[in-house]
């Protein structure tokens, strides 16, 4: 096996005892502790009322927004993270390159600012 | 059987099960929750393969970023499922077509390297075997690749304002707070001081 | 570490896995005990600086609470509302604590006392943070509760929006270690106190802190949960064991939150002045670990809550540019005058 995989293993049995970990939690206390279920004990929580309407409805577009907002500017950081890695390899050349790519996704930034899409009312 | 071996079938199985189930499962936000799942093991094949960057950025941006979109579009849709299941019948042909095309695809991708393994042979890149593959990116993507760098960032820029244009609605009434113009204020423009007498008031 | 561990069990393969079995639980053990003693100590911060008390009770100087409030819960009916769905509903805790857990995987004790001491250390934390916030929508999904999908809606769009300065943060400190793997991060921070990135970063670390906070869901960033407005937001359907792990998950998560920034800017392992480094590197990690968590306590009992509007602003408005421009400056900075490179 390759070195660095050997690395990755801790990672992966980790993963394993966290998982039995949490399901040991959950599973010993859903068997240990006593369970006596009825109809208002398992209704939602909704101040005493009942629900009017089902909770899952339609919610502000804004929150699209700023998921779109976020996939654009991660992939920026993605961008970032390869560039700061070999950076003192690039030199001028490679931090000039990346000041025009920033500079392109600015004019973007400026274009919402000024549009208010970062304004949350 | 090797650890290295065991881990891939690991992964493997578990992403063409959750694909299987992105497809089968009846509610769309079980649907993206698979999908995320098959988005995770895909990065556990890349790490086999040696791509431990692109195996966190799999992660990062796909399941951190674009699954999150996808998990807010499906939760907002009030999708009746009775009626999605009629239209299953009505897209199957355009569907078993696509996949067909795609069934092909995969096919002759396979096929040339049967066929011509010379070809797939020479990467773009001679691999530095002392670089980690961050490194080994980075040493070219921003330089000796730096058209198509650039070409990404107006894509970027382009993605950003599509989205802005099609999502955004200004809502008439509402108040919004302006710090700047908040912090400007001075005792003499906010509060007015007024003698009151004894016994009378206002 | 782990190659010496199986060493000592005698080298075969199943001495390799039972030695990463040990280390992890040596991991695992402490911060789980760690976890209940800093519920504690938060609350004994949060009170003595409002002059409370505090949990003062059970045990001496009330240090079993934690312990106490886990044996209840424990023992409490794991209620499942009727109109959850129940396999997701179940599953969300479970992943916030897993994903709390899986990134100290890579956290560095001391010089070559780390678990997975990966080349990309850095990205690995960044991706399961990024994670963090499916255990939240997924809750608040499943609840079928309008408290909860609120609560949900808000952490999700809160915890994307201060993960970019986050990543710009990141840049910044990876361009002049010139490598993604803590190990290096730390040993860029060598030499004492004069040589921490804070002194140097300053920008850049007020913002990573604060981001951590809002990353968190802590005080005064909590908005998932304000219980104010939402009661308990995300959580208000959970009972028992399930909500135990929400528990454990969340302050998992920013004692991990503490344990990295003390890794990028507070000198990981080192001590501070050279002359103190025959102290062992975990104790000084461990110590940074306390006093990180005391700036967060101390926030959370001095700063009111954000809101929503304020906080997405400061995210989008603030953070956002500034750190962008700090990336340009530092990296330029350190381009024109030799500080990056090899």
């Amino acid at each position: 096996m390759e070195t660095f995989l050997l690395d990755y293993l801790p990672i992966l049995i980790f993963l394993g005892v966290a998982i039995a970990f949490s399901v040991v939690f959950v599973g010993a206390a859903w068997f240990l502790a006593e369970q006596h279920p009825d109809s208002e004990k398992v209704s939602a929580y909704e101040s005493g009322f009942e629900a009017f309407t089902d909770s899952r409805g339609q919610f502000d577009v804004r929150f699209y927004l700023v998921a779109i907002l976020f996939i654009i500017f991660d992939l920026e950081v993605a961008f970032l993270f390869p560039w700061a890695v070999s950076l003192g390899d690039l030199g001028m050349f490679g931090w000039w390159s990346m000041m025009i790519f920033l500079g392109v996704l600015t004019i973007g930034f400026v274009y919402e600012w000024k549009k208010g899409a970062l304004e949350w009312e | 059987m090797s650890l290295t071996a065991l881990a891939f079938y690991l992964f493997a199985s578990i992403t063409v099960f959750s694909g299987f189930m992105v497809i089968a499962s009846k509610n769309p936000v079980h649907s993206v929750l698979f999908l995320i799942l098959a988005f995770f093991n895909a990065s556990g094949l890349f790490l086999l393969l040696g791509a431990e960057f692109l195996a966190m950025l799999l992660i990062i941006i796909y399941v951190g970023a674009v699954a999150v979109l996808f998990l807010f579009v499906v939760m907002m849709l009030d999708i009746n499922y009775t009626e999605m299941r009629e239209g299953f019948l009505q897209y199957l042909p355009i569907g078993a077509l696509i996949g067909l095309i795609v069934l092909v695809e995969l096919i002759m991708v396979v096929g040339v390297w049967q066929v011509a393994p010379e070809i797939i042979g020479t990467p773009a890149v001679a691999a530095a075997p002392d670089l980690t593959n961050t490194e080994a990116l980075g040493a070219v993507l921003y330089t000796q690749y730096i058209y198509a760098f650039q070409a990404a960032g107006i894509v970027l820029l382009i993605a950003m304002i599509g989205a802005i244009v099609l999502t955004l609605r200004t809502r008439e009434g509402v108040k919004r707070q302006n710090i700047s113009q908040q912090n400007r204020r001075t005792p003499q423009t906010a509060i007015e001081i007024k003698k009151v007498k004894v016994g009378e008031g206002l | 570490m782990v190659e010496w561990l199986a060493g000592l069990y005698g080298g075969t393969d199943a001495a390799w896995f039972f030695s990463i079995i040990t280390w992890i639980l040596v991991i695992v053990a402490p911060l789980l005990v760690g976890v209940a003693f800093a519920v504690y100590a938060d609350r004994k911060i949060w009170a003595a600086m409002q002059l409370r008390r505090g949990p003062n009770v059970v045990g001496p100087f009330g240090l079993l609470q934690s312990f106490a409030d886990g044996l209840k819960l424990f023992i409490k009916e794991t209620i499942v509302p009727a109109g959850a769905n129940k396999g997701i509903f179940i599953l969300a805790p479970m992943l916030t604590f897993v994903l709390a857990l899986i990134g100290w995987a890579v956290i560095p004790w001391g010089e070559g006392a780390v678990l997975a001491d990966i080349n990309v250390g850095i990205f690995y934390i960044f991706a399961i943070s990024s994670l963090g916030v499916y255990g939240i929508i997924m809750a608040g999904w499943a609840s079928n509760s309008r408290y909860a999908f609120l609560g949900g809606l808000r952490s999700a769009a809160q915890m994307v929006s201060y993960e970019v300065s986050m990543g710009f943060v990141l840049v910044t400190v990876i361009s002049y270690a010139g490598s993604p793997s803590l190990s290096e991060l730390v040993h860029m921070q060598s030499g004492g106190i004069w040589n921490w990135n804070f002194l140097w970063f300053f920008p850049m670390f007020v913002i990573f802190l604060i981001s951590a906070m809002a990353e968190t869901n802590r005080p005064p960033f909590d908005l998932p949960e304000a219980e104010a407005e939402l009661v308990a937001g995300y959580q208000v359907e959970y009972s028992s064991m399930a909500f135990a792990l929400f528990w454990l998950g969340e302050y998992g998560n920013i004692l991990l939150m503490c344990a990295l920034s003390s890794v990028l800017f507070f000198g990981g392992w080192y001590a501070p002045i050279p002359a103190l480094d025959f102290i062992p590197g975990p104790l000084w990690m461990i110590a940074k670990i306390c006093f990180f968590f005391f700036i967060f306590a101390w926030v959370k009992a001095t700063v009111p809550r954000y809101r929503y509007d304020q906080l997405m602003r400061l995210g989008w408005k603030v953070f956002l540019p500034v750190s962008l421009a700090a990336v340009v400056f530092y990296t330029g900075w350190g381009v024109a005058f030799g500080y990056i490179g090899k």
